[in-house]
């Protein structure tokens, strides 16, 4: 498809505040149709990250491109939404007169927008709550708002700053969906979150951030063949049997007590490949096999892994 | 895989290439647009802004505060007028009306000021706080429209808000004793140059300062004008060439005094002033050459806000 294809295309991008580096290196490159997550803890870098591909914030050094030309020009913006975290507006608008307003700074005809608007809003859940100040809405409610006017100019990607931090599960699902949607219309959609059962659902890929650094990017799903872990249940395991194990390339015991008179084995191998060898180095050294059952790893797990002990330091 | 995950990007992809962009979500069929034009821009900013600061508390205080203020002056203008001899030549009934709605017109514009600094102090810093900005700026428009559309929001707030007490002033003076001071309308025109000048700085200050900060330098650098300018006549007075300079410096540094003294200049009977007997004979009063100096320095302060705001990080 060639570098055309690219709606996302940052190049070691840097962002330092005097001698404290928020952003130290964002190099990413994401496709149109692609739902991105974006985790990391708090203060990782996250924000400063969306706000320089927003053209909110100027990045001290690297390039970015998105739609293959400069970050934060006119251009670029018609092209683009974006929910806020906690999104905040003039409170005594009402819900489409809010939408209204940013369909007309996106440059929208009124009488577009006089058949949209309500569209959004009845997409979004609000649609019999259009009129009211947006003073009365709830936390969930505002963010529904956010959402409908963050999609008002039919972006071509979408940019959401935790999304569904204060949603109740009606919610989180219409965001998920939302995010689907968008996906499926060939949008790209860049989710900064830490609520990481939210991403495992909405995500076609990942990237954890710390530091501000990016530690990883994972295919979603892939990870699960890239760190597989496995639970052996086994009787006979000796010491010489365990170092034999730790051995083998990648491989690390996360757990082995004793159960019931048997052993109980948590490894994590590099992929689901080297299992023979495993089963074949427990039984070559007198052990046996009982069961092997590969565990699912989810994202929080992943994320542990990756950040630490305690990401939250 | 299913066909569907593989065949939408790519459809979408030919469409990113050939600039057609995506489906609406509607679906129909959307042209890229371009964003609003800089003078649309301006005027949706200067309507939300205008909306905005008619819902302030502070707007409606300094209203209900000017209401009482033009009720307290006509019920002085009243007492005064009733407190005068019959046989007092009209001329000096005159001189002592212009006075009293001199000094009226002075509190009038102190309260102008005040509002041009106190409603204007937290627009830009409070939403970049708050976030709200990033909704606005993410959008396809040009940041110094932003900020000169909430600045034309401000102004036409202003503008009410100088039309109603000091207009109202005048107003009131008309209607109890059938006395109107001359200039009127170059007498408005400087009261509000001066609430707009003010206005300027403290948007300029709210780019990088916090509310309280932005508010209290603008408060800050008024006292200082106003204090000045004391200094100036006391020396003027006196003929201490220092104290006059020093004067000069100060209004040099925020002509907003300046602009009253020529404003009250202009509204004082014309026989008070040949007769040198207020404080502000000729030699004293600020000439026109300090308005054009205010009127650029206004324009510089916003231009100077659109620029910081232009280049700062939200």
């Amino acid at each position: 498809m060639g570098m055309t294809a690219l709606t996302i295309d940052a190049e070691g991008l840097k962002k330092s505040y005097g001698t404290r580096t928020a952003v130290r290196d964002l190099t990413l490159q994401l496709r149109c149709g692609v739902a991105f997550g974006f985790l990391g803890p708090n203060g990782a870098g996250k924000s400063t990250s969306i706000k320089m591909l927003l053209g909110l914030v100027k990045p001290t050094g690297g390039r970015a491109l998105l739609l293959g030309k400069p970050v934060g020009t006119r251009e670029v913006r018609a092209r683009i939404g974006f929910l806020p975290e906690h999104f905040r507006f003039y409170d005594w608008l009402s819900a489409s007169e809010l939408v209204l307003f940013h369909g007309r700074l996106c440059g929208l005809a009124d009488d577009v927008l006089r058949r949209k608007v309500p569209y959004l809003l009845e997409r979004v859940g609000l649609g019999s709550q259009d009129s009211k100040p947006i003073r009365s809405f709830s936390n969930g409610m505002m963010q529904r708002v956010g959402l409908a006017q963050a999609i008002v100019n039919d972006p071509e990607i979408l940019f959401l700053d935790e999304p569904t931090s204060g949603l109740d599960p009606a919610g989180r699902k219409l965001v998920r969906e939302v995010i689907r949607e968008q996906r499926d219309r060939g949008a790209t959609v860049f989710l900064n979150s830490h609520l990481l059962g939210e991403v495992e659902q909405s995500c076609d890929r990942v990237a954890f951030i710390r530091h501000g650094e990016i530690v990883g990017m994972y295919e979603m799903g892939a990870w699960q063949s890239a760190q597989t872990e496995v639970e052996i249940k086994a009787a006979r395991v000796d010491s010489a049997s365990l170092s034999r194990l730790a051995g083998i390339e990648g491989l690390v015991v996360v757990a082995a007590d004793v159960q019931l008179g048997g052993h109980r084995l948590r490894l994590r191998v590099p992929s689901a490949d080297c299992l023979p060898e495993v089963v074949r180095c427990l039984v070559e050294n007198g052990a046996e096999v009982f069961s092997v059952v590969p565990q699912h790893v989810s994202l929080e797990d992943l994320f542990l892994h990756m950040m630490g002990p305690d990401p939250g330091l | 895989m299913s066909d569907k995950t593989i065949d939408v990007p790519l459809t979408a992809e030919v469409r990113n290439r050939k600039g057609i962009g995506l489906p609406a979500n509607t679906g129909e069929p959307i042209n890229i647009p371009r964003g609003p034009g800089a003078l649309r821009t301006v005027i949706l900013m200067a309507r939300v802004t205008f909306r905005e600061a008619a819902r302030r508390k502070i707007l409606w205080i300094a209203a209900l505060g000017g209401a009482a203020f033009l009720g307290l002056s006509w019920a002085g203008l009243h007492a005064m007028i009733a407190s005068m001899s019959p046989k007092l030549p009209a001329i000096n009934r005159r001189e002592g009306i212009g006075m009293m709605l001199m000094m009226v017109l002075y509190a009038g514009s102190m309260m102008t000021s005040l509002m041009a600094a106190l409603t204007s102090c937290d627009t830009l810093s409070g939403e970049i706080a708050s976030g709200t900005i990033h909704a606005i700026a993410t959008k396809p428009v040009r940041r110094w429209c932003l900020v000169l559309g909430k600045w034309a929001g401000f102004v036409a707030m202003l503008t009410l808000y100088v039309l109603f007490v000091e207009g109202g002033s005048m107003g009131v003076s008309w209607l109890e004793t059938r006395y109107f001071p001359p200039h009127s309308f170059a007498v408005l025109g400087l009261i509000w140059l001066q609430a707009i000048l003010l206005l300027g700085v403290t948007m300029a200050c709210s780019t990088r300062f916090s509310a309280l900060t932005s508010g209290a330098v603008t408060l800050g650098l008024y006292g200082l004008a106003f204090v000045g300018g004391w200094i100036e006549q006391f020396g003027a007075l006196r003929h201490i060439k220092t104290c006059v300079d020093l004067g000069i410096v100060a209004s040099l540094v925020m002509p907003s005094d300046a602009l009253w003294r020529r404003a009250a200049f202009r509204v004082q009977p014309p026989l008070l002033g040949a007769a040198g007997v207020s404080a502000f004979s000729s030699t004293l009063v600020p000439s026109p050459a300090i308005v054009a100096y205010a009127a650029i320095y206004a324009i510089l302060a916003l231009i100077l806000a659109q620029i910081l705001f232009e280049h700062r990080d939200l």
